[in-house]
C-alpha cells in the first residue's frame, strides 16, 4: 500500500490554478524529495494532504486513508513540519509537546518527548518558554511536535530555509535514522544538494503540475557527462565554438564546454594552447540534480 | 477524549497565564460600575418594590461580565491564533468538529463563569441579595456564558483580523449587552424601544438570571429559558457546521 496516494488534485485560488491535476504515489518507506521553484504549488499540495486545505477535486489518501472522509486515521498517520516558524508564545517547550501528544490522543508520552529531545539538541531547553527560543530552536521544537505521535508518514515542508549547519545536520542525521527505522519522509527544499544526498525519489512540480517523477538517480543520469569551464586570456579559437554548451555572453572570458568523456578534456585543452589562449581559470563540475532541476524547469516553460 | 481534554486544558491554561488581564481586570472594571451606578443612582431608581438599585445592579453586572469574558475568550484565543499561525498545531492533529467546538466553548465558560463569581463575590458586600430561586441563576448563566462563547468561536473563525473582531465585539456584542437591560428594567423604556428589547436575546438572559435572584422579571423565567435555548442550539449548530466545513480554518 502507498504511504501516499495522491489522484488528479486540484486547487484554484480565483483565477490561480494552484495545482492542475496531480497524481503520483510515494511508497511506504521511500524518502521523497518534491522539488520545484517558488509557487509551484509544494506546499499547497502539503496542505492538502494535512487536511489543512481541500482540494477541489481528486483525492489524496496516507496509508490508504482518504485524508477527507477518513481524516481522523489519516491526520493520525501523518506528521506535518509546516513551513512558517510558528509557535505558541503561552507555553514551554515541554508544555508545548505534551499538548501536541494530548491532541493526537497519547496520555504517558513523556518517554518518546523525551528522546526526541535528546535527538534534537532540545533538552536543555524544555523548560524554557517558547519566545525565549532562537529561530533555529524553534524550529527544532516544530519538528519534535510533528513526530510526538511517531507517525509512519513524515512531511517537512522547508525545514532547513533559514537554518545553521549543525541543526541542518542534528536533523538530517534524526530523520535519515527515523527513514531507517521505516518511516515514510517526503521532503520539500530549496537545497538540491541536500535532496540529491537524501532522497531516492524525487517529484518536480512547476505550475501546479509534475514535470519530472524518477528516482534521483535517474534523474542525474538525464544529463549526460559534465560540463568544462574556462576562463580564457586572449582571443577564444573559433573553431572550438561547437563545443560550448551555451553561447559565451557578451564581455565576458568564461566558457563552458559539455564533454561526454574526460578523454574530451585534453583535445580543447591543446586548441586552447595552439592559439595562444591563456587558461585565467578551470573547473570541472560532476551534472548533479541543480543542473537537471534547471534544465526541467527551463524545458516546461 | 483525549483530544478534548488537552485542547480544554490547554485553552484554560492560556487564560489562566494572563490572569491579570481575564480574570482579575474584568472584575475591577464591574466594580467600578457598580461604585459609579449604585452612588449616582441608589434611592433614586427603584425597579422592583422592596429590591434596592444596588441590588437590581448585581446580578446584571455580574451577567454582563459572564457573557463579555465569555466572548472574550474564545473569540481572542482563535483570532491570536489564526493570525500568529499556531492554529496549524489545532488543525494539524485528528481532532474531530466537536472536539474543538466543546473545547473553545466550555473553556470560554470557565472564564466567563469565573469572572462572574469574582464579580458576585466582590458586589455582593454592597447589596442585600436574595436567592428566591437559585436553580434559575445557574440556568442562565450556563446558558449565557455557552451561548456568548458560541458567539466567540464564530466570530474568532469568520475575523481575519483584530479589526473585524473589533468590530464584531463594539458594534454588535457591547451594545447588545448594554442595552439588554443590565443598568434598568425595560420596562421604564418608550414602547417602541421596549419592543426592540424583547427582540435582543440578550435581554432574556439578564431577565431570567435576576429572576433567580428577586423573583420579579420582565418575561417569565420559563419563556425566557426555552428563548435562550433555543437561541443557543441555532447559534451552535452554525458554529458545528463551520467548524465541520473549514470554513476559512482549512481554506
Amino acid at each position: 500500500m502507498a504511504a501516499i496516494q495522491i489522484d488528479q488534485v486540484k486547487k484554484r485560488y480565483g483565477t490561480l490554478q494552484a495545482l492542475g491535476g496531480v497524481t503520483f504515489s510515494i511508497e511506504e518507506g521511500e524518502f521523497f524529495g518534491l522539488l520545484g521553484p517558488n509557487g509551484a504549488g509544494k506546499t499547497t499540495l502539503i496542505s492538502i494532504l494535512a487536511g489543512l486545505n481541500r482540494a477541489d477535486s481528486g483525492s489524496v489518501k496516507i496509508m490508504g486513508h482518504d485524508v477527507v472522509r477518513d481524516y481522523r486515521q489519516a491526520r493520525s498517520l501523518l506528521g506535518v513540519v509546516p513551513q512558517e516558524l510558528v509557535f505558541d508564545p503561552f507555553f514551554t517547550v515541554r508544555e508545548t509537546l505534551r499538548m501536541q501528544s494530548g491532541y493526537f490522543g497519547l496520555k504517558k508520552n513523556d518517554d518518546w518527548i523525551d528522546e526526541i529531545m535528546h535527538n534534537l539538541d532540545l533538552t536543555n531547553k524544555a523548560d524554557a518558554n517558547m519566545r525565549a527560543l532562537s529561530g533555529g530552536m524553534k524550529r527544532r521544537v516544530l519538528v519534535a511536535q510533528a513526530l510526538v505521535h511517531k507517525p509512519p508518514v513524515i512531511v517537512l515542508d522547508e525545514p532547513t530555509a533559514g537554518v545553521d549547519v549543525e541543526l541542518r545536520q542534528t536533523l538530517w542525521k534524526f530523520v535519515s535514522r527515523l527513514n531507517r527505522e521505516g518511516h515514510t519522509v517526503v521532503l520539500t527544499t530549496h537545497y538540491l544538494e541536500e535532496a540529491q544526498a537524501l532522497c531516492n525519489r524525487i517529484a518536480m512540480l512547476r505550475g501546479g503540475k509534475v514535470v519530472a517523477l524518477d528516482s534521483t538517480a535517474a534523474l542525474i543520469r538525464r544529463i549526460s557527462g559534465s560540463q568544462l569551464e574556462v576562463q580564457l586570456a586572449g582571443e577564444f579559437p573559433g573553431s572550438l565554438a561547437p563545443l560550448l554548451s551555451h553561447p559565451a555572453e557578451p564581455g565576458s572570458n568564461k566558457y563552458v564546454f559539455r564533454i561526454a568523456d574526460y578523454a574530451d578534456v585534453e583535445p580543447i585543452l591543446a586548441t586552447l594552447r595552439q592559439n595562444g589562449a591563456q587558461i585565467e581559470d578551470m573547473q570541472l563540475h560532476q551534472a548533479d540534480l541543480e543542473d537537471v532541476f534547471i534544465e526541467i524547469m527551463e524545458g516546461s516553460k | 477524549m483525549t483530544g478534548f481534554r488537552t485542547l480544554f486544558y490547554k485553552e484554560v491554561l492560556r487564560f489562566w497565564k494572563v490572569a491579570t488581564q481575564t480574570l482579575t481586570a474584568p472584575i475591577v472594571t464591574a466594580m467600578l460600575y457598580l461604585l459609579i451606578f449604585g452612588q449616582v443612582l441608589e434611592g433614586r431608581v427603584e425597579v422592583y418594590p422592596g429590591v434596592s438599585y444596588t441590588a437590581f445592579l448585581v446580578p446584571g453586572l455580574v451577567m454582563m461580565s459572564v457573557l463579555q469574558n465569555a466572548f472574550a475568550n474564545s473569540s481572542s484565543s482563535l483570532i491570536q491564533s489564526k493570525i500568529t499561525g499556531n492554529l496549524v498545531f489545532i488543525l494539524l492533529p485528528p481532532l474531530s468538529h466537536w472536539e474543538m467546538f466543546s473545547a473553545y466553548v466550555l473553556a470560554a465558560m470557565v472564564r466567563g463563569l469565573a469572572v462572574g463569581l469574582g464579580v458576585f463575590v466582590i458586589t455582593a458586600w454592597f447589596a442585600h441579595l436574595s436567592f428566591v430561586a437559585p436553580l434559575w441563576i445557574f440556568a442562565f448563566a450556563l446558558l449565557g456564558s455557552a451561548i456568548l462563547a458560541t458567539m466567540g468561536l464564530i466570530a474568532g473563525i469568520w475575523a481575519e483580523k483584530f479589526d473585524q473582531l473589533a468590530a464584531f465585539q463594539n458594534f454588535l456584542i457591547m451594545p447588545a449587552t448594554f442595552l439588554a437591560g443590565v443598568f434598568y428594567s425595560i420596562h421604564s423604556l418608550p414602547p417602541f424601544w421596549l419592543a426592540v428589547s424583547h427582540a435582543n436575546p440578550f435581554f432574556y438572559m439578564i431577565d431570567g438570571f435576576r429572576y433567580g435572584f428577586f423573583g420579579h422579571s420582565d418575561v417569565a423565567p420559563g419563556i425566557s429559558f426555552a428563548i435562550v435555548t433555543t437561541f443557543f442550539v441555532v447559534l451552535a449548530g452554525v458554529a458545528i457546521t463551520m467548524l465541520k466545513s473549514g470554513y476559512k480554518l482549512r481554506h
